[in-house]
């Protein structure tokens, strides 16, 4: 009897280990088939105020779809925050969507995995041909000197959101063009409960966004030209400093942000609860959360000096969502005409418009609804003083490693302890140390 | 299935009793000698379980521990049969404790040690408490005993989802209590960032795990003569004195397994901090399983992270031997 419940103790210790340890399984991807032609798969990423938003809007047009080419599509849209780990899970397994949308700044790691199907000349001219995209978005689509793994699908830049009425209460005539205006304001606002800035300290990926632009201005990168991690260099310090800084030294986020990772700094900001908050494409939350057009106004993100452009007077990340396709789809031709469809212009008015996004497919950026209020700035923006983040294979592990160390410095500056040079340092080097092994 | 027909007792028997049968597969039967037939019963009874066993958990097992003895990193995941073979290098960035992927390691396996050992604890203490209370027939009883179990019966993500939601420093519920209403703070603390963190997790977990123990523990109260009780009673033995010198004695073999599972569950909990804290836990709770899940999933390493695995399996397959090698010597000692 002791035997047997020995061994099953023992079973059940290794049934709960191999949990842990069984990472799924592998599949060889040769490139697509036919084998499906009728059916289609396709994870969209949350792109408007909710789930269930964007399924309203994706619908109709994938019903449009199905009446051009009688190919009927599953959506599934699926959350921002467990969009990477789906990617990841799909392409160990082998069992993924055909089409998926995946984020920019992951495109060099998902394409060094192999598992997306690589955009050459020839599948560029299945829809249309390359020279149809700006060429900055393409950039941003893959490692440089490589066939993009990826199509742009929504361009996005950051800008600052300010609430006009807080501003005009605290007699501010203009909305922030330098940081030290910014700090200025925000100190002005940043009273009777009510704060200056909103952050999301929580969401690693957000922080890895600001203090890459934070960086470029203090003329540094996080990786040098040989793609070498370069994360303790002084402006790559001082830029995570100056960040964290708006809460520990300046005192213009509220605490509560630095555990945000939900928007909840829209949330607030639309309640009026905060004067500003640095976002790309917050137009429609802002309407779902009950705010009018006129309630917020909308300019460049700041600078050091002087008006944005490029380099040192980088004031934005090239945001944006693109499609791909996974290489062992079972309807490779479908997935090709689906891709066709959502970068078509028609579409790419459309859902851009919606999403509050710019189109990167040139003449539908044309469209005079891009030209007006943040959409205006947006592209201005993108056009003249955004950067890519760094196009290297481990830029995942980057947001992580970096995104965490700001996410710590944020939670010891809630708690009122110390943030230095010297501890922000600190923790670059170590998140630095783990990328080297 | 054949096995069915050659397990069938009554097949057996018409068999034994001179071969009456009509069908030519019944007429074949008999040269299965009884031996192998009597014998290889249980086992076929259990094929099926080990079959799935060996799909379910052996086989990723042995996938988990192949990789990582390999270079699996985002090159190769999509093909990781491919990724080159590395050795033991895997285990000694694992150990390296100079080294911050190493000392990350440890300083999570620490945590997850205080954490289990005071949440396992908390839960079992917390489980034998309500369950002696519960022994007694009393009004509501029932009622109470269903409100107890509430925890296990819920979906772990929404009941996680629900308490982190109750740790949010300027809306949950916790500081509104604890600070707005009682005034025990001087103002709203942090329970998803920061030092706290660990407390939150804590608390989540005992809320998650006690109710089990509780239910083992009422079904192992169910078992002890109430003659025992009476007996002490009426030798003078107080409520106390009954509680230690018969309740925990009789249920100490049910007390091993459940510890055990506890501690395994507890430790290898990955639910909890995911849900709470997301894909990047506090430093104070930083429970390995979700540690081992970044290093894999999060950075696309999964050949350390693998390694990491195997190094935790080891060390559980460890303490669960000791574990019943000692209790078992005591059950021999103390004769029960």
């Amino acid at each position: 009897m002791r035997n047997i419940r020995a061994a099953a103790a023992a079973t059940l210790a290794i049934s709960i280990a191999a949990g842990v340890t069984g990472c799924g399984g592998g599949s060889d991807s040769g490139g697509g088939s036919n084998e499906s032609p009728k059916t289609l798969t396709y994870w969209a990423s949350n792109q408007g105020p909710s789930v269930e938003a964007d399924k309203k809007i994706l619908t109709p047009e994938l019903k449009k779809f199905e009446e051009q080419t009688g190919i009927k599509v599953k959506l599934e849209v699926v959350p921002w925050s467990d969009l990477l780990n789906r990617i990841l899970a799909a392409t160990t397994s082998g069992q993924g969507p055909d089409v998926l949308n995946i984020g920019n700044t992951w495109s060099a790691s998902l394409q060094a995995s192999g598992a997306l199907l690589p955009w050459d000349t020839k599948n560029f001219d299945a829809i249309g041909g390359r020279d149809r995209f700006v060429e900055s978005a393409v950039a941003s689509a893959g490692a440089e000197g490589q066939d993009p793994a990826a199509v742009p699908l929504y361009s996005l830049a950051y800008a600052l959101y300010y609430n006009k009425k807080m501003f005009a209460d605290a007699g501010i005539a203009t909305p922030p063009k330098t940081w030290d205006e910014l700090v200025a304001d925000g100190k002005k606002l940043s009273k009777d409960g009510k704060w200056g800035l909103g952050a999301e300290g929580g969401n690693l990926s957000n922080n890895i966004h600001q203090v890459f632009v934070l960086g470029k201005q203090h003329g540094a990168d996080f990786f040098d030209s040989s793609g070498k991690p370069t994360f303790t260099s002084d402006g790559a310090v001082a830029a995570v400093k100056q960040y964290v800084d708006f809460m520990a030294n300046d005192k213009i986020i509220a605490p509560g942000n630095a555990e945000y990772a939900q928007n909840q700094s829209l949330t607030d900001f639309a309640k009026g609860r905060t004067g500003m908050v640095l976002w790309q494409a917050a137009a429609t939350t802002f309407a779902a959360q009950g705010m009018t057009p006129d309630d917020w106004g909308v300019a460049p993100v700041p600078v050091p000096s002087g008006a944005p452009g490029q380099d040192k007077q980088t004031n934005s990340m090239v945001a944006g969502i693109n499609i791909a396709v996974f290489k062992n789809t079972k309807n490779i031709d479908g997935a090709k005409k689906f891709v066709k469809f959502m970068t078509s212009d028609e579409e790419q008015k459309l859902l851009n418009k919606t999403y509050g996004a710019i189109p990167p497919v040139k003449a539908a950026q044309q469209d005079a609804a891009f030209g007006v209020n943040d959409l205006a700035v947006l592209r201005d923006t993108l056009s003249t003083s955004a950067a890519p983040l760094p196009q290297v294979p481990n830029e995942s592990q980057f947001e992580t490693a970096v995104g965490t160390a700001v996410k710590d410095l944020w939670a010891d500056a809630a708690a009122g302890k110390p943030v230095t040079t010297e501890t922000v340092k600190a923790a670059l080097e170590k998140a630095q140390q783990t990328m080297g092994q | 299935m054949t096995s069915t027909v050659t397990a069938d007792p009554r097949v057996g028997k018409s068999d034994s009793g001179g071969g009456r049968g009509t069908g030519g597969a019944r007429r074949r039967l008999p040269r299965i000698p009884d031996r192998i037939r009597n014998g290889g019963l249980p086992y076929l009874l259990l094929l099926p379980a080990v079959l799935l066993e060996l799909l379910v958990h052996l086989i990723p097992m042995i996938v988990g521990i192949v990789m990582s003895f390999r270079q699996l990193t985002q090159f190769f995941i999509s093909n990781w049969g491919n990724a080159p073979w590395t050795g033991l290098d895997n285990y000694s960035i694992a150990v390296d404790f100079d080294a911050p992927i190493g000392e990350a390691l440890l300083h999570s396996f620490f945590v997850t040690c205080v954490f289990t050992f005071f949440a396992v604890g908390l839960s079992w203490l917390f489980g034998v408490a309500a369950a002696i209370m519960l022994q007694e027939s009393f009004k509501g009883r029932g009622v109470l005993r269903a409100i107890f179990l509430v925890p296990y019966a819920l979906p772990v993500y929404a009941a996680v989802i629900t308490w982190a939601f109750m740790f949010q420093r300027d809306n949950g519920l916790v500081n509104h209590v604890l600070h707005d209403q009682l005034g025990l703070t001087d103002q709203p603390s942090f329970w998803l960032i920061g030092d706290n963190s660990f407390y939150a997790l804590l608390i989540v977990s005992v809320w998650k795990g006690w109710p089990f123990a509780l239910l083992i523990l009422m079904a192992g109260l169910q078992n002890i003569p109430r003659e025992l009780y009476e007996a002490a009673s009426i030798d003078g033995a107080g409520i106390w004195q009954q509680i230690r010198k018969i309740t925990l004695p009789s249920l100490r073999p049910v007390n091993q397994v459940l510890v055990l599972v506890l501690f395994l569950w507890t430790f290898n909990d990955f639910n909890t901090p995911f849900v709470l804290f997301g894909r990047a836990a506090p430093k104070n709770a930083d429970l390995i399983s979700l540690h081992i899940y970044q290093s894999s999933f999060v950075t696309w390493n999964f050949g350390t992270g693998s390694a990491m695995s195997v190094l935790l399996l080891l060390f559980l397959l460890l303490v669960t031997a000791v574990y019943l090698l000692v209790t078992s010597r005591k059950k021999k000692g103390s004769g029960v």
